[in-house]
């Protein structure tokens, strides 16, 4: 009661442009807080019911659309890649913050060429892998061209996340270090990485939430087949790398495309929403105890 | 050397080798984009593929014009600026300037969820909300460019929000606190000096909320009607670069193949432009 009067107080004794200007930014925000409560509160209020143990059968069946095998096969694909772009993307933070010299020039164009790979459209991702991986080199639908194109996907998050993490280790620690006699490695190994880990930890997570998300790269790289891959035989057609398998997403895209399953469809939105959003949180709250440190 | 010099050369070395990477992608990109796009430009004519308002990849002789798709994608992306660009920038600034410490903390993790949503789920949503709500109040079939348009306008929010509001707050507060000390409101020290200073930053946030709103696809499919015509009004459907390249790439053989990746191509310059734009932007707003 006593609130809502002080606004009113506050309100009456506005010009005009103000008072427009004050009631557009609040609508906005709540505009963009409504949109959001409204998304997440529709798909879980439609999704719950729907729940049912026989969506997460060991097997797929155009019966009980079980999204069992798309859940295992999403977590390969995310170790695949991160296995891939991991390395690849803190090695190269470590080289522009640690070791080139500010007047490089190629650090100039790895940092052109990142933003340029920041800004690319996951369809143009999935484009390129089908030609390079899937066609040029043989590989046909298969986890391993799917997750070979996510990671080119994920490598500027990573790059850029473990890149600002390091930047943030105080130049003291590395004079210290290198005082005691300490070399470049072990300085970084010892004291730098430590330092930089959970700013690293959170990029990498991100970059988890972006797979576990992603479809318009991985349809025409991975295909849309809804089991998981098996067999370890070291030829080509048996082993699992070299299979076609769908992700949550897909899964997700496949189920709302084909129309028959929109409940089950509902309830592997929630499924996937929930994936998605705790993967985010859990990067947030590891950025903040991190900044708080 | 000592084993431990070996050590750290070799390392060095890796560490540059690595750094290449994503040189070595973008060449990449590039060279199967453009050798598998090109010749079937050629082969189709610039002209007709660009300007071409006819496409008919199953006739004989088959027409691959793209102009209806570059419509497309052009009318759904301004609809959706016109929609997130002024919620986005507004947001921005309540919440840089007007909102509370503790309504932040509630305020700005909903946007970044708002990030976190995956496309596929903003399609299904729009498929079964905003399509349907279309239908009903317009007495049309609904999939349309105006939902299209409304769902990306909220999948880009977050992109506009968290931008605008950093170079918001990079503004130094001595703008601010020297228009109150002028007698200006709170509102209008808001929006008459620091707005202003912030322009471009600002500008920057609504340029790659433009690139993410071209290039999204899989949301776009679910909700735009997917015709591959010119398009005939905003209740009408219509068909963007990328459903093209995902609704046809699955079975397409030969010239029409081409034509799929030839359309991947002049998205691809598309956003090349669009991001060369956004970067230039902001060398200029920290120099």
């Amino acid at each position: 009661m006593s609130a809502s009067w002080n606004i009113l107080k506050k309100l009456r004794g506005k010009k005009p442009l103000d008072l427009v200007l004050f009631l557009l930014v609040h609508l906005a925000s709540v505009l963009t807080i409504g949109f959001m409560l409204f998304i997440i509160g529709y798909i879980v209020a439609k999704g719950t019911p729907y729940l049912k143990p026989s969506l997460f059968a060991l097997k797929y069946t155009s019966d009980n659309v079980s999204l069992f095998p798309s859940l295992v096969n999403t977590v390969t694909m995310t170790l695949l890649s991160l296995l891939i772009a991991v390395p690849f993307g803190i090695f190269t933070a470590i080289y522009l913050v640690e070791y080139a010299k500010r007047s490089n020039k190629i650090v100039g164009v790895i940092r052109v060429t990142t933003e340029t790979l920041a800004g690319i459209p996951s369809i143009i991702y999935g484009l390129f892998g089908f030609l390079f991986f899937v066609v040029y080199l043989k590989w046909g639908y298969s986890l391993l061209a799917g997750s070979f194109t996510l990671a080119i996907m994920i490598l500027p998050l990573i790059m850029r996340t473990s890149e600002e993490a390091l930047k943030s280790v105080p130049d003291s620690f590395r004079e210290g270090s290198f005082g005691l006699g300490a070399g470049r490695l072990r300085t970084l190994s010892k004291i730098l990485l430590p330092y930089a880990m959970p700013g690293i930890l959170s990029g990498v997570i991100l970059a988890i939430g972006r797979i576990v998300g992603e479809s318009a790269a991985l349809i025409f790289t991975a295909g849309t087949l809804a089991r998981i891959p098996t067999g370890l035989v070291p030829n080509k057609e048996q082993f699992f790398l070299f299979q076609s398998a769908r992700t949550l997403s897909v899964h997700m895209y496949a189920l709302s495309s084909e129309g028959f399953h929109v409940n089950e469809a509902y309830a592997t939105a929630l499924v996937l929403l929930v994936l998605v959003v705790g993967i985010n949180a859990l990067s947030f709250f590891i950025a903040k105890k991190f900044t708080r440190a | 050397m000592k084993p431990n010099d070996v050590k750290e050369v070799m390392m060095h070395g890796v560490f540059m080798i690595t750094a290449f990477a994503s040189i070595i992608a973008v060449l990449l990109i590039c060279v199967f984009l453009f050798a598998s796009g090109i010749p079937a430009i050629k082969e189709i004519g610039l002209g007709s593929f660009l300007l071409g308002k006819e496409w008919s990849p199953a006739d004989s002789p088959p027409s691959f014009g793209i102009f209806p798709m570059i419509l497309g994608s052009l009318y759904i992306t301004a609809g959706a600026l016109l929609l997130g660009v002024p919620i986005g920038i507004f947001t921005a600034v309540f919440l840089a300037k007007f909102c509370p410490k503790q309504v932040y903390k509630i305020v700005k993790p909903c946007v970044d969820l708002l990030a976190g949503i995956p496309s596929i789920v903003y399609g299904f949503f729009g498929m079964l909300m905003i399509v349907p709500l279309i239908r009903t109040v317009f007495k049309v079939n609904g999939s349309s460019i105006l939902a299209a348009s409304i769902l990306l306008g909220i999948m880009i929010l977050p992109t506009i929000v968290s931008i605008s509001e950093s170079s918001i707050r990079a503004v130094p507060e001595s703008y601010y606190e020297g228009a109150l000390a002028l007698g200006a409101s709170h509102e209008h020290s808001v929006f008459f000096a620091v707005f202003p200073a912030a322009r471009s930053g600002i500008l920057a946030a609504v340029i790659l909320g433009l690139g993410r709103a071209i290039g999204e696809t899989m949301a776009v499919i679910m909700v735009a009607g997917n015709q591959a015509r010119m398009p005939a009004g905003v209740l009408k459907g219509v068909r963007t670069l990328t459903a093209n390249i995902v609704l046809e790439m699955g079975y397409a053989q030969d010239l029409h193949r081409g034509a799929l990746i030839a359309t991947g191509v002049v998205l691809f310059v598309f956003v090349l432009i669009i991001n060369l734009s956004f970067s230039a932007l902001k060398r200029r707003n920290i120099s």
